[in-house]
C-alpha cells in the first residue's frame, strides 16, 4: 500500500518533471558543456578548457557591461515599480465596481496586443531629431535646438523598458492588493492611522509578494534583453544579451555559452537575494 | 535500358538506385536530362542582395527547373555554409566569406571549362587586374581566393587553376553616403566621417569584417597611419585603428551604428544622420523618398566587395549538372542586366549589354548622363533625365579600389576588439 502511494506520487509527478528535463535542465547543461568547448573561426571542437572564462573574466569589458545591465535593471525596477505601484493601487483602492476594475485592467493590456519590437520601434520616429518629440517642444519655445539625448541614448533605452515592462509589475501587484481584506484597512483607519500611514504600515507589507514577483519578473527580462538595447541605443550601449548575441553571430558559440553562464549565476543570484528578503511561498 | 522512364518520372529513384546514375551519364545525356531536369530543384541561400525572387522565377522559365531561395543575413550566411552543409545545394557567399568558409570543406569547385563565358569574366576575378594597367587592390581580392587545385582542392592557388571557387555574380564598389543637403559644402575624404563638424550625426556599420575596413579608411585618409596590408592588419594596427574610433564614439562623434540595410536608410532618410558608411540601393532607397542624397567618391579611393555562387560538396549527378546550367544562364546576361539596373555590377557585363536599353548601359555602366528617366528593374525611376551616376563609369569606380572587404588572420582578435568598441 505504501509503496503503491510511492508509485502513484512519482507518476504523477513524471510528466512535469520530464518536461522540466527536456527543455530546462538538458539545454543549461548543454551551454555549460559547450562554455568548456574551444572554437576556430568556423567550428567548434569539444575540449575541457578554461580559456572562455579565462578571456571573460580578463577583460576590463566584461565588467563595464555587466555593470551596465545592472545599472538599467537597477533604474528600470525603480520607475516600473513606481508606476506599477501607483496603477494597481488606483485600480484596486479606487476603483470601487469591480466590473469597472476588470474593464480598466484590460485596458492596460491592449498595448500588448501588438508584438513589443513594434512597440519599442515606434519611439525611434517619435524620439527622433525631427521627431515629433523635439518638433512640438521646439514649437512650444520649450527648447531651441532638438535634444539629442531623447533618442539613441540611456534615456531612449530605459524609456522603452519602463514601457515595455511596466504591466509585468501591475499584474502581480494588483493581484496580492485584491487579496488584501478591506476590514484591515478600515481598522487602521478606524485606529486613526492616516492615509500614508495606511499605505506604509498596511498596504505595502501585505503587496510584499506581489512586489517581489513582479521585480523578478522585471529583473530577469532586463538583464536577458539584448533587441532593446540594440534598437533604442543605436548599437551604441552594450548589456550581457548584445555580447552573447555578436559571439553567437561570429560563430563563436562556446565563449557565447560562457558569458550566458555567468549571467545566468548573477541572475539567480539577484534573485537568491530577492527571496532572502521575502518569503514568497510563505506570504502567498 | 529500362531505367529511362524511372529517371525521367522520378529523380529520387535513380538517386536511390546509386549505380544508375553512373548508367545514366553514359547515355546521350541533354535529351534525357531535358526532361528528367523539370523536377530538379536546387536549395540556393545567401544575403538579400542578389537572393532575388524574380531571378528564381525566370529560371523557372528559361531552365524549367526550381530555384529555391533563402535570404539571410551575412552573419547567419557564413554560420550556415560551415555548419549545415546539407541544407543547401548552392551557396551565394561573399568572397570574404569565402575564405572563411572554404577550408571547412563543404563546397566543391567548379570546373572552368563548363563555363561558356569564363573568358569573358572581369579580370578582377581571374588575375585581379581590371585592366593590365591595374594595380590589385588591399583586403582578400576575388581572384587570390578564387581558385584552387582541383575539385577537392582546399589550399587557393594564385593561378587560373581551371578549377573556381565561386562564380562571381554581382560585385560593387562602397564608399560613404553624404546628404548634401544638411552638409552644404563638398566631400572629398574619408577622414571628414571624424570631423567633429559632422558630431552627433555620423555613423558606420556594426559588421565588424566591414566597418575595419572603412575605418582603416578613414585612419590612413587622416594621415594617422599608412598601413602595408589594411585588409590582414596585426594586432599592434587593430588597436591604433579601434583606439582612434573609440575616442571618437566617447567624444560623442556617432549619432548610432547601423547593422542592417534598412536602418542604414531611416538614418539617413530622418536626417539623423548626414554622413555614413553605406551601401549603394540604400542610396537609392533614400533618393526615392525625394530626398537628397549622393554616394561620394573620395581620393583615396574604395572600399570593394564582390559575391559569387559555390556549389554544396554534396551536389552530384543530374543536379550539378543543373547547377552548371544554372550557372552558364546566370552568367548569359539577363541576371547581369537585372543587377546593373539596380547599381550593381555584373561578372560579365559584355552579356549584360544585350539586356539593357543603350541608355540604361550608358547611365550605369559608362557613366554617361541619362538621356530620360533611368527606371529600376521593378518600374520605380531611379534618376531623371540629365543625371549622372556618383562617381562615374565602371573603369572609374572600379578602378579606383583601394581595398577589399576582408577576413584578417587576426579575426578573432579583431571581433574582440570590435565588440569592446561597441561596449565603450
Amino acid at each position: 500500500m505504501l509503496s503503491n502511494r510511492h508509485l502513484s506520487g512519482w507518476l504523477l509527478a513524471a510528466p512535469l518533471a520530464l518536461v522540466l528535463v527536456v527543455f530546462l535542465v538538458a539545454p543549461i547543461v548543454m551551454i555549460t558543456v559547450v562554455s568548456f568547448w574551444g572554437a576556430t573561426e568556423w567550428s567548434i571542437y569539444p575540449a575541457f578548457q578554461f580559456d572562455n572564462y579565462a578571456f571573460l573574466f580578463g577583460s576590463e569589458v566584461t565588467y563595464r557591461v555587466f555593470l551596465n545591465t545592472l545599472k538599467y535593471a537597477v533604474i528600470t525596477w525603480v520607475f516600473t515599480l513606481l508606476i506599477g505601484f501607483t496603477v494597481a493601487y488606483f485600480l484596486a483602492f479606487h476603483v470601487r465596481s469591480l466590473t469597472w476594475q476588470i474593464a480598466l485592467f484590460l485596458l492596460c493590456t491592449i498595448p500588448f496586443w501588438t508584438s513589443n519590437i513594434i512597440r519599442m520601434i515606434s519611439w525611434i520616429p517619435f524620439l527622433g531629431r525631427n521627431g515629433l518629440a523635439n518638433s512640438t517642444l521646439i514649437s512650444w519655445g520649450v527648447i531651441d535646438e532638438p535634444l539629442e539625448w531623447l533618442l539613441f541614448s540611456d534615456f531612449s533605452v530605459i524609456l522603452a523598458f519602463v514601457h515595455l515592462y511596466t504591466l509585468f509589475m501591475v499584474v502581480p501587484i494588483f493581484n496580492t492588493m485584491m487579496r488584501i481584506d478591506k476590514s484591515l484597512i478600515e481598522a487602521a483607519v478606524d485606529a486613526g492611522a492616516t492615509g500614508w500611514q495606511t499605505l506604509w504600515h498596511v498596504i505595502i507589507p501585505l503587496t510584499k509578494p506581489g512586489i517581489m514577483i513582479g521585480t523578478i519578473f522585471v529583473v530577469t527580462l532586463v538583464m536577458g534583453d539584448f533587441i532593446t538595447v540594440r534598437f533604442m541605443s543605436g548599437s551604441q550601449s552594450a548589456n550581457v544579451g548584445r555580447m552573447i548575441q555578436n559571439d553567437i553571430g561570429l560563430l563563436q558559440y562556446p565563449s557565447a555559452s560562457a558569458t550566458a553562464v555567468i549571467l545566468l549565476i548573477t541572475v539567480l543570484m539577484v534573485i537568491a537575494l530577492l527571496l532572502r528578503l521575502v518569503d514568497i511561498r510563505k506570504e502567498l | 535500358m529500362t531505367t529511362i522512364p524511372k529517371i525521367r518520372y522520378s529523380r529520387r529513384s535513380m538517386l536511390k538506385a546509386g549505380g544508375a546514375a553512373v548508367a545514366a551519364s553514359a547515355l546521350p545525356a541533354p535529351m534525357v536530362w531535358g526532361q528528367a531536369i523539370k523536377d530538379v530543384t536546387l536549395r540556393q541561400f545567401g544575403t538579400g542582395v542578389s537572393n532575388l525572387n524574380e531571378v528564381a522565377n525566370k529560371v523557372k522559365e528559361d531552365l524549367g527547373f526550381t530555384l529555391e531561395m533563402t535570404a539571410l543575413d551575412s552573419d547567419s550566411v557564413t554560420q550556415r555554409a560551415a555548419t549545415q552543409p546539407d541544407s543547401f545545394d548552392i551557396a551565394d557567399i561573399e568572397y570574404w566569406i569565402c575564405k572563411k568558409v572554404w577550408p571547412t570543406g563543404n563546397l566543391q569547385a567548379m570546373d572552368t571549362s563548363k563555363i561558356k563565358n569564363y573568358d569573358k569574366i572581369v579580370g578582377i576575378f581571374r588575375d585581379g587586374k581590371l585592366t593590365p594597367e591595374s594595380t590589385i587592390a588591399q583586403g582578400t581580392a576575388p581572384h587570390s581566393v578564387g581558385f584552387v587545385e582541383g575539385v577537392d582542392g582546399r589550399e587557393f592557388v594564385d593561378n587560373e587553376s581551371g578549377w573556381m571557387t565561386l562564380i562571381p555574380t554581382i560585385y560593387n564598389a562602397d564608399t560613404l553616403g553624404i546628404r548634401p543637403d544638411l552638409i552644404g559644402r563638398p566631400i572629398s575624404n574619408w577622414s571628414e566621417l571624424l570631423n567633429p563638424e559632422f558630431k552627433g550625426k555620423a555613423s558606420i556599420l556594426d559588421i565588424s569584417s566591414i566597418g575595419i575596413m572603412d575605418m582603416a579608411m578613414v585612419v590612413e585618409s587622416m594621415g594617422e597611419y599608412t598601413y602595408p596590408d589594411k585588409g590582414n592588419m596585426t594586432k599592434e594596427e587593430i588597436d591604433l585603428t579601434l583606439g582612434i574610433f573609440t575616442e571618437a564614439k566617447k567624444n560623442g562623434q556617432f549619432r548610432a551604428f547601423w547593422k542592417t540595410f534598412d536602418e542604414s536608410v531611416n538614418l539617413m532618410a530622418s536626417g539623423e544622420v548626414v554622413i555614413q558608411s553605406m551601401w549603394s540601393p540604400a542610396i537609392t532607397a533614400v533618393r526615392s523618398q525625394g530626398i537628397p542624397c549622393v554616394y561620394q567618391p573620395l581620393e583615396e579611393g574604395y572600399r570593394s566587395w564582390g559575391g559569387g555562387i559555390g556549389l554544396s560538396k554534396s551536389l552530384s549527378g543530374i543536379e550539378l549538372d543543373a547547377a552548371y546550367e544554372y550557372i552558364n544562364w546566370y552568367l548569359s546576361g539577363w541576371v547581369g542586366g537585372f543587377l546593373m539596373r539596380q547599381g550593381y555590377y555584373s561578372a560579365v557585363p559584355e552579356t549584360s549589354k544585350g539586356f539593357m536599353s543603350a541608355d540604361e548601359w550608358g547611365f550605369w555602366f559608362e557613366g554617361k548622363a541619362a538621356e530620360g528617366d533611368i527606371a529600376n528593374p521593378f518600374g520605380q525611376v531611379m534618376e531623371k533625365a540629365g543625371a549622372v551616376r556618383d562617381g562615374g563609369s565602371f573603369y572609374d569606380r572600379m578602378g579606383a579600389v583601394a581595398c577589399w572587404n576582408a577576413v584578417m588572420d587576426e579575426n578573432q582578435y579583431m571581433v574582440r576588439k570590435w565588440n569592446e568598441f561597441i561596449a565603450a
